[in-house]
């Protein structure tokens, strides 16, 4: 016998199922009544410092399929890289959005401020990124990924580093369409697969 | 003094596995391809917060909060009552917990349900909360009915509630279901199946909690929630080169 190890171990996930919208994005489903304010609406305010972008995207499944049903939630810094909370941070960046598949297109947008750089606890700059979640119905447990931008320098990032196929890397970076606009597709399975991150 | 270090990495082994054909949606969303894990970072370690000014009074109250008090919902009443813990076993307070489900005949409040039981015109189905000070939280609501799926041929969901909570760091976010004990549908449920060890699958049904019902009023279910917890050392800040 040893000694007990006094840890507990993390509850098990379980699929969002189809109807995840009731629960956190009532108004998505015509629901809005239930609540006063609906949280992760939106993850700026007017006056946010530094450069509004729009990023538009969708979540396709193993056979190409651009899902209805995705919900994604996004978490960032500002644009000088600092998250609400910290010393410093824009008070107008809260940091955080919901959003969700358009039930007729597929199609995404999340409007918000490009995030600035934030350094690893060795000194390393982690290159401007948007933390994503991903949960539908057939997800078991939530899908971690991020994106970067094109025109920003990713060459010391220490997470794209850390992938061994190169073309994968191009999986985590929106591709500019014009003046504040990118292109963000998420690929599940198969061809394409997008870099998820167990972290 | 001790400093919060990065995250605990997942022990994916207890969670549910990514792909699985007795749940036929699996099949073409979990990715082929392993998992890139990395020590966590500001963007895992820091996350949203909610201040109480956000929240109504009624939105735990899933009995009422659909008609802003007028009319109750119909079904069993039942408080559904937890905590949420950190894989320390501390108390994580002020989080934030969002819970949906059916309604009683086991049909939800969403355009793409149409089971044939009936919408309860005082029953919007969600509700959510903060943790206390000491990581607890409750709702008041009905017990959710079963309900079949299109799945395999006669495929039912047990009764369950769906359960959301953040934590205070973007890599704790968790989405899980709440069972509840004695229902013989669990065992059959391709959803819970995806849960490979039965140990485990048995920590998300919550047992008939007696003392904290209320007589001539309510019966209890308590839902105890654990996220990941912080890797704590003295030796995690190192100046770069030791």
């Amino acid at each position: 016998m040893v000694q007990r190890l006094d840890m507990l171990v993390e509850t098990p996930s379980q699929t969002a199922g189809p109807y995840v919208h009731i629960g956190l994005m009532p108004s998505y489903t015509g629901n809005g009544q239930i609540f006063d304010l609906e949280l992760g609406q939106n993850p700026i305010e007017d006056g946010a410092a530094g450069e509004i972008i729009e990023i538009t995207g969708s979540v396709y499944d193993g056979t190409g399929w651009a899902m209805r049903d995705a919900l994604i939630e996004s978490w960032q810094p500002d644009a000088q890289g600092r998250f609400a909370g910290q010393d410093g941070a824009d008070p107008k960046v809260t940091g955080f959005c919901r959003f969700a598949a358009n039930a007729e297109t597929g199609e995404f947008t999340l409007r918000t401020v490009k995030p600035g750089p934030v350094a690893l606890r060795d000194g390393r700059v982690q290159a401007p990124h948007i933390s994503l979640w991903i949960v539908a119905r057939g997800i078991n447990i939530g899908l971690q990924t991020r994106i970067y931008f094109e025109d920003e320098d990713n060459s010391a990032d220490p997470l794209l580093e850390r992938i061994e196929q190169r073309p994968r890397v191009e999986t985590l970076i929106a591709k500019k369409t014009g003046s504040g606009q990118y292109r963000f597709d998420i690929r599940l399975q198969g061809d394409g697969e997008t870099v998820f991150l167990d972290i | 003094m001790l400093d919060d270090g990065p995250l605990i990495p997942r022990n994916r082994a207890l969670h549910p596995v990514p792909y699985d054909p007795g749940y036929k949606t699996t099949v073409a969303r979990s990715p082929y391809l392993p998992l890139l894990s990395m020590d966590s970072s500001a963007s895992e370690e820091t996350g949203p917060t909610f201040g109480h000014g956000a929240f109504g009074a009624l939105d735990n109250n899933l009995i009422l909060n659909w008609t802003r008090g007028s009319a109750p919902a119909v079904g069993e009443r039942i408080v559904m009552h937890g905590r949420v813990l950190d894989e320390r076993g501390r108390g994580v307070p002020h989080t934030l917990v969002e819970i949906w489900q059916a309604n009683a005949g086991g049909r939800y409040r969403h355009k793409k349900d149409g089971y044939l039981a009936p919408l309860d015109p005082n029953f919007g189905g969600a509700g959510r909360t903060l943790t206390d000070a000491e990581g607890n939280y409750q709702f008041l609501t009905i017990r959710p009915g079963a309900y079949p799926w299109p799945n395999r041929g006669n495929d039912w969901r047990p009764m369950h509630i769906h359960v959301s909570v953040f934590g205070h760091s973007f890599g704790q976010r968790l989405i899980t279901q709440m069972y509840f004990e004695g229902d013989p549908l669990i065992p059959l449920c391709p959803i819970a199946a995806t849960i490979k060890d039965r140990a485990q699958l048995d920590r998300l049904v919550a047992p008939l909690d007696m003392a904290n019902s209320k007589p001539l009023d309510y019966l209890a279910y308590k839902f105890d929630i654990v996220l990941r917890g912080r890797r704590q050392s003295m030796f995690e800040n190192k100046p770069e080169g030791m």
